[in-house]
């Protein structure tokens, strides 16, 4: 009996070590073939003439993950310490549902609203104050960052919420008392207090906004390139990989995609370690 | 600024962006169920497409998202309980039972893509003697791998919160550690159980990514778990880009929309009955 539990048991890292086994398996030729160097830092990726540079594609995942950190790390945070500090019961009642709906919402839903709503809206303003030599399409880094924004702020909300909730009152109370603002405490005492907490949530954040697929194909014009303004149509890393497979031929193609998805497997478990990382040591402070 | 001063304005600042989340939830929802909702009818889900889906209804992915999270949660629910069960009652906190729970973080994290990847490697190219390559059985085994650690970690919480007077009960009037566990601890936790295992379906139901290179993607209607198929999600994505028929993508959407509401209901029904339960 026991034995058979710990086989289960022992079938997720069994899985993740199979994972990254495969897809490097099946990815590293192209390491061999064109050179690790050439293959991240290459700038031209056009598989019909056997060049493969994914280095446009890492600059748009960088470019639409911070554009997805700033505009949705402050408001998440800000939601954060509402919920935990400022909130009613009833408003808290409302929102955290809310928050976890969210969540639940499927990555096509978000791809689909932006495609229809936010990248027509972009467009028109793109029209309305023309640039030069900008294609005006509104599929951009600008789109893929909002909707991301939204896509991971549950996680930034969620994991800073309960670092908030977590500092002992004891703290909240003892600068209240001589006299500081709810404001104050929350700036000067709860914030530093819950610091690893949040830390860890924005940090997993980037991880899922590294990782998203569907919804940034759908609004980001997937056209590789660098991107030089909030308003260059991009290609990420996932989209790469979402949009080529279906019609790569086996060989060379179809392994500079799976080289594609080491690269990306391994941003996302540097990006996980360092949040338990961050995480651990402040469980182990408390 | 006094502090007075700072203290409104950051009352106003933490209110907007807490009812901000309100907002941007109910404007999504609104947006793309008052798009959807003129084409819905009961055709519309009884009936297959007709020109690639540009006419018709959903039947197939309706049938093949059914058929297909049946598959991945009858494979994935044992093996995440059972795991579960072994990190909470057979095991103590050792260097291996620490490792098992990073390798549950780290699968947890893994992006959908490069499970789609590993699927396609393994389960579609590999074993394609087996699974019948892109197929219901290809993505419900990528799909199982995906949901593992939701469902272990609810399930894992859930037999923590199982009092010890229970168990102890039970040892005490001669029951094995088997039949304490079958008949006193996992009733107990099945609450919490099942909760991770809807969370689950929810995340299925919803992927794209990791299926698009395993499932196959046909528009037919799919006839054993050896046939391609594709998923409401999927067939979202396919209609919106491939095709081009929003109308069509747009009513698809808020069927997905209406089942990922109804689960969510059902977890919190399922959570809310939980909680008053152990609170008595």
């Amino acid at each position: 009996m026991k034995k058979i539990l710990f086989i289960c048991a022992a079938l997720s890292i069994t899985s993740v070590m199979l994972i990254g086994l495969f897809v490097f398996i099946e990815g590293y030729p192209i390491f061999t073939k064109v050179g690790f160097f050439n293959f991240v830092f290459g700038q031209k990726w056009s598989p019909s003439d056997n060049l493969y540079g994914i280095f446009p594609m890492i600059c748009g995942t960088l470019a639409t993950t911070l554009g997805a950190l700033i505009l949705g790390v402050p408001l998440s945070i800000f939601t954060a310490i509402f919920l935990s500090e400022y909130a009613p019961k009833k408003a808290e009642r409302l929102i955290t549902p809310a928050v976890e709906l969210l969540a639940g919402i499927p990555s096509v839903i978000y791809g689909l609203f932006g495609m229809t709503m936010l990248v027509p809206l972009i467009r028109e303003f793109q029209k309305a104050h023309p640039s030069t030599n900008q294609i005006q399409s509104g599929y951009s880094v600008l789109a893929a960052s909002i909707i991301l924004a939204i896509m991971i702020s549950p996680t930034i909300i969620n994991m800073a919420k309960d670092a908030l909730k977590s500092v002992p009152n004891d703290f909240k109370e003892g600068s209240l008392s001589l006299g500081a603002t709810k404001w104050q405490t929350t700036w000067h005492i709860t914030l530093p207090a819950a610091k690893s907490g949040i830390i860890a949530g924005t940090v997993l954040g980037m991880g899922r906004a590294i990782g998203e697929t569907m919804a940034v194909i759908m609004v980001a014009g997937n056209t590789v390139k660098f991107p030089d303004s909030i308003f260059s149509p991009i290609r990420t890393l996932t989209g790469n990989i979402a949009i080529e497979m279906a019609y790569a031929e086996a060989g060379t193609h179809t392994q500079a995609l799976f080289g594609t998805g080491i690269i990306l497997f391994i941003m996302i478990i540097l990006t996980n370690i360092f949040a338990s990382r961050i995480y651990r040591k402040d469980a182990a402070a408390k | 600024m006094k502090p007075k001063t700072v203290e409104n304005i950051m009352k106003i600042v933490l209110w907007t962006s807490g009812l901000a989340t309100i907002a941007v939830l109910l404007m999504i929802l609104a947006y793309i169920v008052s798009r959807g909702i003129g084409k819905l009818s009961v055709d519309f889900l009884t009936q297959s497409p007709r020109r690639m889906g540009m006419e018709g209804g959903v039947y197939p992915a309706i049938v093949g998202t059914v058929y297909f999270t049946l598959l991945t949660i009858a494979m994935a629910a044992p093996l995440g309980i059972a795991a579960a069960v072994y990190l909470t009652e057979y095991s103590k906190e050792t260097f291996l039972v620490k490792s098992i729970r990073f390798g549950n973080d780290m699968l947890s994290a893994v992006p959908s893509i490069v499970f789609g990847l590993f699927g396609f490697a393994f389960f579609v190219t590999r074993l394609k003697s087996v699974t019948g390559g892109w197929s219901i059985l290809s993505g419900a085994l990528t799909g199982m791998l995906m949901i593992l650690p939701v469902i272990i970690r609810n399930a894992e919480e859930a037999i923590k919160t199982v009092p010890r007077e229970y168990k102890e009960a039970s040892l005490a009037l001669g029951a094995t550690k088997e039949q304490t566990l079958i008949h006193v601890t996992l009733p107990t936790a099945m609450p919490g159980i099942l909760t991770g295992v809807i969370l689950g379906i929810g995340r299925i139901i919803g992927e794209t990514a990791a299926f698009l290179l395993t499932l196959g993607g046909s528009i037919l209607l799919p006839t054993s778990v050896f046939d391609p198929a594709r998923t409401l999600a999927m067939h979202i994505y396919i209609t919106a880009m491939e095709v081009g028929a929003m109308d069509m993508a747009f009513s698809a959407a808020t069927v997905l929309i209406a089942v990922v509401l109804i689960l969510n209901l059902l977890a919190h029904g399922i959570s809310n009955r939980y909680s008053r339960f152990s609170s008595r």
